[in-house]
């Protein structure tokens, strides 16, 4: 006699009360608090927010502490929190030559205005596990007096020379919002740098680091990253001015590249565009190669290399929906499976029946 | 701060989408019905489960679903599987409304990778949940080629391929999303279906729907439509067979599950659609392993 | 946006859904169930008291199934009465525009004096979806008669509904002609609806 599994409910709720249970840890320590996460593992935070496209950090400390640090089960958590918040309007494009600066780096000019400022960075620390780091109080930060005056871009600088090529016009047309509407390749650039925004970083890590190595060789240089506070500002209608809604945390980078110029553009400088909420140096860097390379064909370029596909690129940088696809892999397929099966048996029955028959000639 | 506005946002709209996500879907269904067989791009919402694991089904059903419908869930045939459970758990929460395993009960049934055994009738939308919609995608996996491909009809690679099957082993290998083509125009995948499966969605009397989350694809059948699946002259279709009864209700001409036993080579084969195998039991149609029913409570599931 | 600019004739503004949700909901599955079943007549009750020349049905179409994001083109005969256009933009939110070719949605009261079907948006091969659908008022379903086969109808089956433009049939095998292309009607009375999605085909009757 057999007896059908069931119970399929039950098991769902026994497998999420041990998970609560195993996600609080050892009872007898501390338990962690959103404060805490957002404080120290402020880098954690500031990835969930960039890749959740949400800029609150209470949420996304708490979303890793929900997901037990696994941060793009934490991105999934913002993500689906924010599809369901009312748009209640847009606000103006961010000024970032007007950032209060933390950090500011160029790798292309020794000295320039504005000065390199190293700020709050892993860069030049010797990688050793420090030990004494647990119960450790830091040192007081060394302090100078806060800049007042508003830090040039590189790529501004350049620009009065005309070597590089300007930012794009603002054409008074809307971006693109690929949360609300379908892509339909092929995207403007609006829309790449907003999936690149929220893109997986591992992922365009990979794919600015194959750029390097030859797959659609761009040569960059990192013109400028930055990271600070910007104001975000919104248009009022009925004022008839932007007011000031608060500031936020954002890093950018903009790589030079060279480039030879092509059918009516002269030879200069182009440029990959990166930005993150908070301090993600590493995904701003690597955005901004890929949005580089995926420029190839406006800029005459041949697209040969995986970063330059933007399909290829755009369709498989959402670690959200990866994820949810490669793990898909683990419901129940028995049907499909079955079916399988039920070929493959037929088709091991013919071929080894033929050869029965070729060994006995 | 942000914990206060996480829990005094619990209550979701019904069906949980805001009205104008359910109005943008509900364009998509209406030209998805009206272009049979086309997948119609819509914006496909994060929804709070994983991508490729029902958001298409889910935000189609959350489209259509009124409190005045019965939601059946299935996964695999199976009302009790892990993922149906936790569907239709979703949709008893955000919409409250009456949910059956009784597939002539149900007005809405949401299926992955089955089409009911029991014939459905007219007063029945069947929602599939579809992972890839592109019956061509293994072919070409690009959207900006294949959508040409669509535009043109031209379907020659989808039947080289199956051609080079026949000419590999003798037979059509391919099992489940078997492509057929819908009112003679839009080569279509009915979904993981068993092809078995296949003859159902033929001049069926339900409407029915297909959603893609991840895809961001919608698209329809409408009642009594002709899908024909691909196939040859000289070859075919034929839906898979099954040379024993079910082990618990007898019932042939169904789709049935392997189930192993022992470590012995034992196994047995049972209704994968488990409302259709109750049904036949409850009417007291019994298979070679069902002599003596044991009340089966709730055992340790897999 | 909706009721971004709230005049004082808002005062004299007829009601929209009284129960946004539902009613939405309960006029979609009637329009749902129309367009997947071609020429068959649907009840599409609504307690709707639009402006005329819009009748019930009308308003709950539009108003169930367009927004911000869908531009809507009245005739003649409801742009002249300025109430229908101010019940829509409240309402619906939607714009209202001049040009049938980018129109998601175009309402006709009066159809003898409706534009060609292909004035309207037809989609492209590629996206045959990107296309009109005609909401469409008529008198009563009742008529001549055609004979409708194709998705959504077992067999054949008949429509008619009266008034509309002589070549009706003309214009409704032409739009069946450039398949995938072309637009979607649907048809409503006061309180009935039914449709005819561009894959109906017209056949001789027997």
């Amino acid at each position: 006699m057999y007896v059908a599994v069931k119970g399929g409910e039950a098991a769902i709720r026994n497998a999420h009360r041990l998970m609560a249970h195993e996600r609080r840890g050892d009872p007898e320590v501390p338990e962690v608090s959103a404060a805490q996460i957002d404080g120290q593992l402020a880098l954690a935070v500031d990835r969930v927010m960039t890749e959740g496209s949400l800029y609150d950090r209470g949420l996304a400390a708490l979303a890793i502490k929900q997901a037990r640090g696994d941060l793009v089960e934490a991105i999934f958590l913002v993500r689906a929190f924010r599809a369901t918040l009312p748009r209640l309007g847009a606000t103006e494009p961010l000024d970032t030559s007007n950032m209060a600066i933390r950090r500011r780096v160029s790798a292309t000019f020794k000295d320039l205005p504005g000065g390199q400022i190293l700020g709050p960075t892993f860069d030049y620390t010797h990688r050793l596990i420090d030990g004494a780091l647990d119960g450790f109080a830091p040192p007081e930060p060394a302090t100078a007096a806060p800049r007042e005056e508003a830090v040039p871009r590189v790529t501004d600088l350049l620009g009065e020379e005309g070597l590089i090529e300007p930012s794009p016009r603002d054409d008074g047309s809307e971006p693109g919002d690929l949360t609300r509407e379908p892509l339909a390749f092929p995207i403007g650039r609006d829309l790449r740098l907003q999936a690149l925004a929220r893109g997986d970083e591992g992922f365009l890590l990979a794919l600015g680091y194959s750029t390097q190595r030859g797959f659609a060789r761009s040569h960059p240089f990192a013109g400028e990253i930055r990271m600070g506070e910007v104001e975000v500002e919104i248009f009022v209608e009925e004022l008839g001015f932007a007011v000031t809604l608060g500031t936020i945390t954002v890093t950018e980078c903009q790589m030079v590249n060279q480039f030879k110029g092509a059918g009516d553009a002269p030879p200069q400088f182009t440029r990959g565009y990166g930005l993150t909420f908070g301090h993600c140096e590493r995904k701003a860097m690597a955005m901004a190669l890929v949005d580089r390379a995926l420029r190839a064909a406006e800029l005459g370029e041949d697209v040969s290399a995986p970063a330059q596909d933007e399909e290829f690129v755009i369709m498989h940088s959402d670690n959200v929906e990866a994820t949810g696809f490669v793990e898909h892999l683990k419901l129940p397929h028995y049907v499909d499976f079955q079916s399988e099966l039920d070929l493959l048996r037929r088709l091991r029955a013919e071929w080894d029946a033929a050869a029965l028959k070729e060994a006995a000639q | 701060m942000s914990e206060a506005i996480a829990t005094e946002r619990t209550a979701y709209n019904f069906a949980y989408l805001d009205e104008q996500t359910k109005r943008a879907i509900r364009r998509a269904i209406l030209k998805a019905i009206a272009i049979p067989g086309y997948q119609v791009p819509f914006a496909s919402r994060e929804m709070p489960m994983p991508r490729g694991w029902g958001t298409g089904g889910v935000q189609v059903t959350a489209a259509i679903i009124g409190p005045d419908d019965v939601l059946k869930v299935i996964d695999q045939g199976a009302d009790d599987t892990t993922n149906a459970v936790a569907i239709r758990g979703f949709f008893t929460r955000v919409a409250n409304v009456a949910t059956t395993t009784r597939t002539v009960e149900a007005t809405i049934i949401q299926t992955r990778h089955r089409v009911p055994e029991t014939p459905l009738n007219a007063d029945q939308i069947l929602v599939y949940q579809v992972p890839i919609p592109e019956p061509l995608r293994f072919l070409e996996p690009r959207e900006t080629e294949t959508r040409k491909l669509h535009a043109l009809a031209d379907y020659g690679t989808m039947h080289v391929k199956l051609y080079e099957d026949i000419a590999h082993f003798g037979e059509i290998a391919t099992t489940y999303a078997y492509p057929v083509t819908v009112d003679g125009r839009y080569v279509m995948d009915p979904s993981p279906i068993p092809k078995f499966d296949n003859p159902k969605l033929d001049d069926c009397p339900a409407l029915q729907l297909f959603g893609a989350g991840r895809e961001k694809r919608i698209y329809a059948v409408p009642p009594h439509t002709r899908v024909v699946s691909l196939d040859f002259e000289d070859h075919p279709f034929a839906p898979q067979r099954f040379t024993e009864p079910c082990a618990l209700c007898g019932a042939t001409g169904v789709f049935l599950d392997e189930v192993i036993l022992d470590d012995r080579g034992g196994r047995m084969f049972v209704c994968s659609d488990t409302d259709f195998c109750n049904g036949r039991q409850a009417a007291g149609h019994r298979g070679r392993l069902a002599g003596n029913p044991i009340e089966s409570g709730e055992g340790a599931d897999v | 946006m909706t009721g971004g600019t709230v005049s004082l004739a808002t005062v004299a503004l007829a009601p929209g859904f009284a129960d946004p949700v539902f009613d939405a909901q309960r006029a979609f599955r009637s329009v749902m169930a129309a367009m997947a079943r071609p020429g068959r007549i649907e009840p599409l009750a609504s307690e709707l008291a639009p402006p005329a020349p819009m009748t019930p049905a009308l308003a709950a179409l539009a108003l169930t199934l367009a927004d911000q994001d869908t531009p809507l083109w009245l005739d003649a005969a409801l742009m002249a009465s300025p109430e229908v256009a101010e019940f829509l933009r409240f309402h619906a939110g939607a714009p209202i525009i001049a040009d049938p070719a980018a129109a998601a949605f175009a309402l006709v009261s009066d159809p003898r004096a409706m534009p060609l079907l292909d004035a309207f948006a037809q989609g492209s091969d590629a996206y045959p979806d990107r296309s009109a659908t005609l909401l469409v008022q008529v008198e009563r379903f009742s008529g001549a008669s055609l004979m409708l086969a194709g998705p959504g109808i077992a067999g054949t089956a008949t429509f008619a509904a009266s008034p509309l433009p002589d070549d009706f049939v003309e214009r409704l095998k032409a739009n069946r002609a450039a398949f995938p292309r072309g637009v979607d009607l649907v048809l409503c009375t006061a309180n009935e609806i039914a449709a005819l999605p561009r894959s109906v085909r017209l056949v001789e009757a027997a």
